[in-house]
């Protein structure tokens, strides 16, 4: 078997056609960074032992540019963000797998990176990827890499979370600052011209949620705010459960560069995406007492209590704005474009 | 974040929402117009109507450079976009605004046409140079705050002899509209307008001279204010009580950024490179005299309207057998303050952000997306409250 050449190599038509190219692809590269007994099998897929509990399974693909960013790249976002929809169930995460479409002329050595930041994302949070694909398209055909994973992980007994089970009177909290990924993101594309020394909020949420979901069972909703930021996630919420919802603009944790960013780009950081925060919803009685234990996990700190569910037949989610007035935070239209003037 | 938070502080803007409250006579109306879109999405954004007495009327003008835009000069871009070779550069903004046919450029992008978003008219000019075998047209749009960045990239092209870049130009001119708005007074509806906030960012360019012919000609007071919460409440004050003491003036409130003759270098390369037009269509309002510019016949080798004339010749002739908006739409009458978005019959029903039809829907500064977006509680709480008195 040839030894790859990450240095000057580059991905091509045949490390997808399943000869001898490709088995080299899987055996220098993903079976040695992911190493784990299942893979180790060596078959078509992995088996994996049954539990006595409820499953979740959660699907994600990932296609960002730039690919890699300061926090993260890739390879880490496509393990947090299937690791944090599976959590988001109430789960404990157990397996992931992971497809790649890989584009012909990718450098080798960004692959290996690539892999290499997905196997230590996946080994901090102790969740082994266990099966996975890759195919090569022709140059121009794809954008350098897409990844697909795919979580599976088993609720926690006595935990029922669910978009459509939120009530009047429960209070909402956030996990900590928001924005910070879609800010970040967009300061690295090279047309807008600006720098920050933001880094992107990608992390596994698994053990924040655990913790949470162990001694406060009663959590009705648990989300990770991403494309659409809060405003969609809660409107999505509000149409689920069939009530309102208010926040208060002056409890909802923005840092100052993002809020810089999004103030001279004409952009709303309550639209811009997360990839490391939560919401969660819970029985007011609670919300103090959560709150207190979200603030002592590292993931957590800067968390907070941003708003209540309210009786609304119109499923409206409103806001009072740290100017003393009230407005609308209504769905996301589109892709929120910046303004004029 | 340093002087922005200044201008967005509650408890300021309850002392202000006091004095005016104070202020205002009972029993009288006060019918006042923002006229730039800007001032629309402060008003809804920073939710201003709560901090306002009933009598307090803003009437959302048509200051916003994408909602005015008509579907024919839009329709003309598309026919631009989808000729073989061009790269057509425009405004985020701008993707969206659908044309006759529901079609947008976003739409005709998925098709295939190369259309980018810039964030500064600088990067088409870059996009030219990088694609010599292309062409390059900038989609210019806007007010006068958009309009001297697109003479210094003329200026550029002619000086670096750029042979593959021209300019669609459609910027439109403030007062103009204003006057179009104020002349519209008619017994069949008359004008309920009593006073302008005047444009923030536009005002920074052309100072605040423009504005004398309207307290002079029309008895209408101009109040310029910025873009800041705080700055639209102070400028809403200071109307009251020009109305109430019965002046008519130009004031500032905008000082720290507008003086009376404005960004005299910016409006020296605007007058090198750009000429009145005689008459150009406005969405919603019509053609308005003298309301747009031109580029001049010195810079015609990058006017797109010239060197695609032929493309541009024969979709005009093709646009004149196409329809106008929708009749139902309300858009003219809340441009000129007669009606209220919820007042339409197409809001919230066939027309949306997400599917707009009337020009006051298209863009998030327009009144009616404005009040979809931030301010559609307030219809539903009024109805209710009707229902119940109703009921009673």
């Amino acid at each position: 078997m040839n030894r790859i050449d990450w240095k000057h190599g580059k991905v091509e038509m045949v490390h997808g056609g399943g000869g001898r190219a490709m088995v080299e692809l899987i055996s220098q590269l993903f079976a040695k960074e992911f190493d784990n007994e299942f893979l180790n099998q060596g078959n078509d897929g992995a088996i994996l032992a049954a539990t006595n509990g409820r499953l979740v399974m959660a699907t994600d693909s990932h296609v960002i540019s730039p690919l890699f960013f300061p926090g993260g790249d890739i390879g880490s976002l496509s393990v947090h963000g299937t690791v944090n929809d599976v959590a988001m169930n109430g789960a404990k995460p157990l397996y992931l797998s992971a497809s790649f479409i890989l584009e012909e002329g990718f450098p080798l050595s960004d692959l290996k990176t690539i892999v290499q930041s997905m196997a230590a994302a996946a080994r901090d949070a102790h969740v082994p990827i266990v099966t996975g694909d890759t195919k090569v398209v022709e140059k121009g055909k794809g954008d350098g890499v897409f990844i697909t994973t795919t979580g599976i992980g088993e609720v926690y007994a006595g935990v029922s979370v669910s978009g459509n089970s939120v009530k009047p009177g429960d209070k909402i909290l956030v996990s900590g600052s928001m924005g910070d990924h879609g800010v970040t993101i967009l300061s690295q594309r090279e047309h807008l011209g600006f720098s920050s020394e933001l880094q992107s909020d990608t992390q596994s949420l698994h053990d924040l949620v655990e913790s949470m979901v162990n001694q406060f069972p009663q959590i009705r909703c648990l989300r990770d705010p991403t494309r659409g930021g809060l405003a969609n996630t809660l409107n999505e919420i509000a149409k689920q459960s069939s009530v309102g919802i208010t926040i208060e603009e002056s409890q909802i944790p923005v840092k100052p560069q993002v809020a810089a960013a999004c103030e001279f780009l004409g952009l709303d950081p309550l639209y811009v995406a997360n990839e490391g925060k939560l919401i969660a919803i819970c029985p007011a009685e609670y919300s103090t007492e959560l709150l207190q234990l979200m603030k002592q996990h590292p993931k957590g700190a800067e968390s907070a209590i941003v708003g209540e569910v309210t009786e609304d037949s119109h499923c409206f989610v409103q806001m009072v704005t740290k100017f003393g007035g009230r407005r609308m935070v209504d769905w996301l239209n589109g892709e929120q474009l910046p303004r004029i003037c | 974040m340093k002087y922005i938070d200044e201008f967005r502080d509650g408890d300021l803007a309850r002392k202000v929402s006091k004095a005016i409250s104070d202020e205002v006579k009972p029993g009288i109306k006060y019918h006042l117009m923002e006229f730039c879109g800007g001032h629309t999405h402060a008003i809804f954004r920073y939710g201003l109507p709560e901090l306002l007495p009933q009598n307090i009327d803003l009437i959302h003008g048509p200051g916003c450079p994408v909602c005015v835009l008509p579907i024919a000069r839009l329709d003309m871009a598309m026919a631009l976009a989808k000729q073989e070779n061009v790269i057509l550069c425009t405004y985020g903004d701008m993707l969206r605004v659908p044309g006759s046919g529901r079609r947008s450029l976003l739409k005709i992008k998925a098709e295939g046409s190369d259309v980018r978003m810039l964030y500064s008219p600088a990067d088409a000019l870059t996009i030219a140079q990088e694609n010599p075998d292309k062409e390059i047209v900038f989609f210019a749009i806007g007010f006068e705050t958009t309009t001297p960045p697109t003479a210094v990239v003329l200026q550029q092209a002619k000086a670096l002899g750029i042979k593959n870049f021209s300019v669609f130009c459609n910027h439109v001119l403030t007062p103009a509209a204003m006057h179009a708005i104020l002349a519209t007074d008619s017994s069949d509806e008359p004008l309920k307008l009593d006073g302008f906030i005047g444009p923030a960012h536009v005002s920074t360019v052309i100072g605040y001279e423009p504005y004398a012919i309207f307290p002079k000609q029309y008895g209408t007071p101009v109040v310029i204010a910025g873009f800041e919460p705080l700055d639209v409440l102070q400028a809403i004050l200071m109307l009251v009580r020009q109305l109430n003491e019965g002046t008519s003036i130009v004031e500032n409130e905008f000082t720290r950024a507008v003086t009376s003759e404005g960004n005299k270098k910016a409006n020296k390369i605007t007058q090198e490179v750009f000429e009145l037009r005689d008459t150009f269509e406005w969405r919603g309002l019509g053609f308005v005299p003298h309301s747009a510019l031109q580029i001049q016949e010195s810079y015609r080798e990058f006017d797109a309207e010239y060197r695609f004339a032929s493309v541009l010749t024969e979709y005009e002739r093709a646009l004149k057998n196409t329809p106008k908006d929708n009749k139902a739409c309300e858009c003219p009458s809340i441009l000129r303050g007669a009606k209220k978005p919820h007042d339409c019959k197409l809001f919230g029903t066939s027309c949306t952000p997400d599917n707009p039809l009337g020009s006051c829907m298209v863009s998030s500064e327009g009144a009616c997306a404005a009040y979809y977006q931030y301010g559609r509680y307030q219809q539903v709480e009024t109805q209710e409250i009707k229902l119940e008195g109703i009921s009673a």
